[in-house]
């Protein structure tokens, strides 16, 4: 360790133990090995320095947090909608929290081509119920994000009819589950639940 | 002033640096082995703390201006939405709008120093002028931004500013049609002013490099006023202007978190809690403190033109006072005729300041009538406290400074600057 920080150290510990000196004579100001002591002028400089850092980093602060999402965005961080709008084998698309929600009204063959690749081979294998809430396996909800870079997949696309990504070619089936292509994982189901028999709340 | 440079470069790298770009080098013979004269006193701490607060300034604005709307229909509402949804919002706004106030606070000071000390005299002329461009734009700024929230106060204040510069004849229409972008204060002058407004402390950075620069030149002015002869005259910039310009920077923040924190809107005016209404003017509308002076002569001219010019030309005179001053000696402290004709100065700058803040027709000595109008106002009036004050800064500038230079007997000055504090003993 370089020999100041060592008088530093020694400085705070003289400090906690009540024994600082009161030193610095004019001699001392001239010569620098005299001031070696712990003493009180060199708590002052250590003192400044912290409380100029702890300042600094605490005024940071709020610069930092003002980037995060306001109050009023986060307000409007959940979404209702009536599903009584929604023909069978229709998908509508909301904006929910500036993304696209997929809100699809499934047809018993799409949830049996689903259901019937429960076990098949997938990257992020999910059994269709897991994807939709019990009793209701015809409402599929799902944000409507490509899991690679997040371009809006396009339904009825691809070779298993439930969407396909136009921008690096992922193919996603009924459920929504990833079958072909670079993305990674399924399509996000967000956090809903169900407030009515035909209204779905989301967020 | 250094002469050549002290820097010796500690390791490998910085060798490498500094000989094809000497950053190292600027900065340790700017802010670390720079020769500052020995008897600074606090007054010198202001330049120091005018870099903080226009380093707050900008800041705390970009980040304002990634929430604000520049729209007529949108700008007030963003500011609300600063002040209520973004977090910390209201600290950064507030912190920019106090800001704007602790920057003339302090800019004043500096200004007054370099008044009482003779700062802006050969060969610092140009050093002054540079600093009068700060000022300049500073007050465009800040006008500017006061416009951008787009209350009550922030519009008519914008019309009333713009509608000076209709005053000169031929070119006036013209020149507010310009400013506006229509037929009158609006959205396109919103947007405009928005775009200047981010714009000019960029500027103001810029002449702020030459400021310094041209102080490093020329050398710090100091409170004898006399230019430092030997070494033991001066004292490296580091650590003795650091620390104590640290300090005075820490203090300085005590006062403006005093405002920020307790007293967010004293400085402001309520009106402008109201969103602009282009049918209606507030009853009695005021600029911000920090323009008062400049109000008070504009309106103590019963002229629309002249008074425009008036009021220009009270700024004019700030720039031409290294010409207008005659004296030899730069410190008023050995000036004592000069220190009394600054101070009566300094307490009518405070004057207009009031009379910029009040109704012209309002009492001085409340329920006094004098019955004698002049220029059809009564003597016991705002207006005419304000005619007088002006009076009285105009002749400070255009007849006392240069015939006291030249009639006045001043007291004789030290040989050096050590000499008054060393008993003589340095007089080499």
């Amino acid at each position: 360790m370089h020999r100041k920080d060592l008088r530093a150290a020694s400085v705070v510990a003289a400090f906690w133990k009540g024994d600082l000196k009161v030193a610095h004579t004019a001699a001392d100001a001239t010569n620098p090995v005299a001031g070696d002591d712990p003493s009180r002028r060199d708590f002052i400089h250590i003192a400044a320095i912290t409380a100029a850092a702890g300042g600094g980093v605490a005024a940071i602060w709020p610069f930092v947090a003002q980037m995060n999402p306001s109050a009023d965005t986060l307000a409007l961080a959940s979404v209702e909608y009536d599903l009584t709008k929604i023909e069978p084998a229709q998908q509508v698309v909301i904006n929910w929290r500036g993304k696209p929600l997929f809100i699809r009204n499934r047809t018993t063959e799409q949830i049996a081509a689903a259901v019937k690749d429960d076990h098949a081979a997938m990257k992020d294998p999910q059994t269709d119920a897991e994807r939709h809430k019990e009793g209701k396996p015809e409402w599929l909800i799902l944000v409507g994000s490509c899991t690679h870079l997040g371009c809006v997949p396009t339904v009825g696309g691809g070779d298993y009819g439930g969407w396909f990504c136009p921008c690096h070619g992922s193919v996603y089936d009924t459920s929504g589950r990833i079958r072909k292509g670079p993305a990674p994982k399924n399509l996000v189901v967000p956090e809903y639940a169900f407030l009515s028999d035909t209204k779905v709340k989301i967020g | 002033m250094s002469g050549h440079s002290t820097y010796e470069p500690k390791n490998g790298f910085s060798r490498w640096l500094d000989a094809r770009l000497p950053v190292g080098r600027l900065v340790w013979d700017s802010f670390v082995d720079y020769p500052t004269p020995r008897n600074l006193n606090y007054w010198w701490t202001f330049g120091g703390i005018l870099s903080l607060c226009l380093g707050v300034q900008i800041l705390t604005g970009v980040v304002l201006a990634m929430h604000y709307t520049a729209s007529a229909a949108g700008a007030f509402t963003s500011v609300e939405h600063i002040m209520r949804d973004v977090n910390y919002g209201w600290l950064l706004r507030y912190t920019h709008a106090n800001g704007a106030s602790m920057f003339f606070i302090a800019v004043y000071i500096h200004m007054l120093r370099g008044l009482y000390y003779g700062s802006y005299k050969a060969p610092r002329e140009v050093l002054w002028i540079l600093g009068c461009v700060i000022y300049g734009l500073m007050m465009a700024t800040a006008f500017m931004g006061y416009v951008l929230p787009w209350g009550q106060m922030s519009f008519h204040g914008a019309v009333v500013i713009t509608n000076l510069l209709g005053a000169f004849p031929i070119v006036g229409d013209a020149i507010t049609t310009l400013l506006w972008g229509g037929f009158a204060v609006d959205e396109p002058t919103l947007k405009r002013f928005f775009s200047l407004h981010y714009l000019l402390p960029f500027m103001i950075a810029g002449v702020v490099v030459l400021h310094v620069w041209a102080l490093h030149v020329v050398g710090q002015n100091n409170p004898t006023g006399i230019d430092p002869k030997s070494k033991s005259d001066t004292l490296p910039f580091t650590p003795y202007a650091t620390v104590k310009d640290g300090f005075a920077m820490s203090v300085f923040l005590i006062l403006f978190a005093v405002f920020v924190f307790f007293m967010p809107n004293a400085l402001g005016h309520s009106d402008n809690y109201i969103p602009a209404n282009p049918l209606v003017t507030p009853t009695h509308i005021v600029p911000e403190w920090y323009f008062l002076p400049f109000y008070a002569i504009l309106r103590a001219v019963p002229d629309k033109l002249m008074g425009v010019i008036a009021m220009f030309g009270a700024i004019v005179c700030i720039f031409a006072l290294p010409w207008l001053d005659t004296s030899k000696v730069k410190s008023m402290r050995y000036r004592p005729q000069a220190k009394l004709y600054f101070f009566i100065f300094l307490v009518v700058c405070v004057i207009l300041g009031f009379c910029g803040a009040k109704l012209p027709d309002d009492q001085v000595i409340p329920g006094l009538v004098t019955n004698i109008t002049p220029l059809g106002s009564d003597l016991n009036s705002f207006v005419w406290l304000s005619r007088i004050s002006t009076l009285y800064y105009f002749a400070y500038f255009l007849v006392v400074t240069p015939l006291l230079g030249l009639m006045e007997k001043p007291l004789p000055t030290p040989e050096t600057i050590s000499s008054p504090v060393l008993g003589g003993e340095h007089k080499d």
